[in-house]
């Protein structure tokens, strides 16, 4: 089967692009580094079925962080037969260096002139007849988002052609081809010319090709680089290339005045060094309280209905077989009467704010401040994921160059509440203590996690990289893509968690029936005598772990009730939920955790947050018995 | 006279327009900054700076880039190119 690549530089619509072709898989967001895995999925390519392959997003091929390697690896592993080029026109210029790159791989290529309408706003007009020509490969325009150029796309595929490589300046040409031909004799599917310039940039290659012969040629060639040009190969050859790119710009691109542009008044504003921030609480305080108000109120309509039949089934059948029967509806209903009303219009919001490109902004506005807690800009996308789920967040983690950093980020990233424990956030403290102090939750985590941060800082020492991330424009996302965007999300809770939360309620129904809940209370007794919680929530958190949302759930089939409010101290709600925002990630995020660290760091960090989330509660608790009346 | 009309991005001035003259640091990050088109010659808008040590917002090629401050002081710049 034909086997199609996307490659582009970092929110370019590459996977804007793929859903399109392939019907939707892929999370697309308005911001660099989303794709962090490779993403497959079926189409059809001039009448035959084929693999479609969306790639992370690069800037280059001369792999510096782990999706560059990983893209690279993968156009050099031998599966790929087309590459398909995807170019944001509107940054052509810069955008045609990794094209160069491409067209030294000896890959048929198709070059796809995304955001054509973004170019046209900024004055750039492209002749992408011309740069076909140029480029010795077929170019075409399209619009992703609106799925403007799709079939001419699919239609190009088959007609992909091997680009001309790129001609650099005469001396480094001699150099380069002397090398090549030293390496056209070794056994190697991967082309000379692009093996020439990843030796003498110094880089590891994807396989062993070298000999002593070829360490002395690639030794001399690099020592006459310096001699000629009095610096480092890699540096000569990222300028050549820089040169060529925009020597071709100028040659197919013609740009006259932009359009005067409202969206950067608005960036002047939104970024600013002072409103900035006022207007970035007040936009969280906006998706704070929307989510909270919407969700109360379809909770109110669902919720008791269903709570009624539950009383009725469990009225008709007396005994084990009524209580199991109710513990399984009481999960379906907890699915549809307490998840979805506040998960769907967080997800929506978010979404939102993701495809608006806002995130990003909020990463510029805060980099100072994690610089101060020992953390670094880039690290601001995995928190801010992190409120959506954990598990994207943990992936998301590659973006980063350190492994030390990866790690610090990873272990904080997954004490930021996800979706999951936003529900449990506004299930349990929103709805029966006050929003504002369900809001204040949300504060003290982010307390939390810089103190954590800071002390982490201390335990491994190390100088992150400075920041350097790219601030996408403002995108109006259309409502299918957020909508599609909420469903992927969802479908995970749908598929995997309801399911779950319905036999492990009806699980728990069964061994409360058995008698035997007071034994895995006693197990949990460590954690919940401490923190001044009754025994019977020990079930809920050994349960949350599995799903945070569980720990709501069984919370109130261990109580007896939904209404946690007649059954708990509002001081005990309070503790109960800030030990579920902390302890122990959930399974999902936990095999996430394991692939991205190994095992060893997974279990120190699932350890810590146990640590935390107890000396955490202890704090709260230990507050709310000083100052609180306020809590009940 | 020459080193007196240096700068880096910085301590540019929001609005100012540069040209980029060379980054003092390593292999990694000239390779970083040169894939946002952050390379000798070429020409940068600083369009505004964020507060408490904050990164700085670079124009560049049409796009905006954010760059640390550390990284920031490392981009010698020739102002009002």
């Amino acid at each position: 089967m034909l086997r199609v690549a996307l490659v582009g530089q970092p929110n370019s619509g590459k996977s804007t692009l793929f859903n399109a072709i392939v019907g939707y898989r892929a999370v697309a967001s308005n911001f660099p580094g989303t794709t962090v895995e490779v993403l497959k999925g079926k189409a059809l390519v001039g009448g035959k079925p084929a693999e479609v392959v969306d790639l992370p997003g690069i800037y280059s091929l001369h792999a510096g962080d782990p999706a560059e390697r990983l893209a690279r690896d993968y156009l050099l592993s031998g599966q790929v037969d087309v590459v398909v080029n995807v170019v944001d026109a509107s940054l052509l210029g810069r955008s045609l260096e990794l094209t160069l790159e491409l067209a030294e791989l000896g890959l048929p290529l198709v070059v796809c002139l995304n955001m054509m309408d973004e170019a046209h706003r900024k004055g750039i007009h492209v002749d992408s007849e011309r740069l076909s020509e140029v480029l010795g490969a077929p170019v075409v325009e399209s619009i992703a988002v609106r799925g403007v150029g799709l079939k001419e796309l699919l239609a190009a595929i088959p007609q992909a052609k091997v680009p001309t490589p790129p001609r650099y300046a005469a001396d480094v040409e001699g150099i380069l081809t002397r090398l090549a031909t030293v390496l056209a004799s070794r056994e190697t599917r991967l082309p000379p010319r692009y093996l020439a310039e990843v030796l003498l940039a110094g880089e590891n290659l994807p396989e062993e090709v070298g000999d002593g012969e070829l360490t002395e040629a690639v030794e001399i060639a690099r020592r006459e680089f310096v001699s000629r040009r009095g610096q480092d190969p890699a540096l000569v050859l990222s300028a050549e290339r820089h040169a060529l790119a925009l020597g071709i710009f100028e040659e197919v691109a013609r740009v006259t005045h932009a359009a005067a542009s409202l969206r950067d008044r608005v960036d002047s504003l939104l970024m600013h060094r002072i409103w900035g921030y006022p207007i970035m609480l007040a936009v969280l305080l906006t998706l704070f309280f929307g989510v909270f108000k919407l969700g109360g109120v379809l909770e109110g309509y669902l919720l008791p209905p269903l709570d009624a039949f539950t009383a009725a089934v469990e009225g008709a059948f007396p005994g084990p077989i009524g209580k199991v029967l109710g513990g399984a509806l009481q999960g379906l209903w907890a699915g549809i009467g307490i998840v979805l009303p506040y998960l769907v219009p967080f997800l929506f919001f978010l979404a939102f704010l993701e495809d608006v490109g806002y995130l990003p902004r909020v990463g510029f506005l805060l980099d100072g401040l994690m610089h101060r807690i020992g953390l670094h800009g880039k690290s601001v996308i995995p928190f801010l994921l992190g409120y959506g789920c954990s598990v994207p967040a943990v992936l998301a983690t590659r973006i980063l160059e350190e492994e030390r950093d990866r790690l610090v980020t990873a272990a904080l990233a997954v004490m930021i509440p996800c979706a999951a424990r936003t529900v449990v956030i506004f299930g349990i403290v929103g709805r029966y203590v006050g929003p504002w102090i369900a809001f204040s939750l949300y504060l003290l985590n982010i307390l939390v996690v810089a103190a954590a941060g800071t002390l982490l800082r201390k335990l491994l020492p190390g100088i992150g990289p400075g920041l350097i991330m790219e601030i996408p424009p403002y995108r109006l996302p259309t409502l299918r893509t957020m909508l599609l965007k909420v469903w992927l999300r969802l479908r995970g809770f749908v598929t995997v968690a309801w399911p779950t939360l319905i036999v492990a309620s009806a699980f728990f129904s069964l061994i409360e029936a058995l008698g035997w809940t007071r034994f895995l209370n006693t197990l949990v007794l460590p954690i919940t005598w401490p923190l001044g919680l009754p025994a019977t929530v020990g079930v809920p958190l050994v349960f949350g772990i599995l799903r945070k949302e569980l720990s709501l759930i069984m919370l109130g089939q261990a109580l007896g009730t939904m209404d946690f409010g007649a059954a708990l101290s509002g001081r005990a709600m309070v503790v109960f939920t800030v030990f579920v925002i902390f302890y122990v990630p959930c399974i999902a995020t936990v095999a996430a955790l394991w692939r991205e660290l190994g095992h060893r760091k997974t279990l120190l960090v699932v350890a810590g947050t146990v640590g935390v989330a107890l000396v955490v509660g202890l704090i709260v608790r230990g507050f709310s018995c000083l100052f609180g009346t306020g809590t009940h | 006279m020459f080193l007196n009309s240096f700068a880096d991005l910085e301590t540019l001035p929001p609005g100012c327009k540069a040209r980029v003259v060379r980054i003092e640091g390593g292999r990694g990050l000239v390779a970083k900054l040169s894939r946002l088109g952050i390379v000798p010659g070429a020409e940068v808008v600083l369009v505004s700076r964020a507060p408490v040590g904050g990164p700085v917002l670079v124009e560049v090629n049409g796009a905006r880039v954010a760059l640390g401050r550390g990284v920031a002081r490392k981009v010698v710049v020739r102002p009002g190119a």
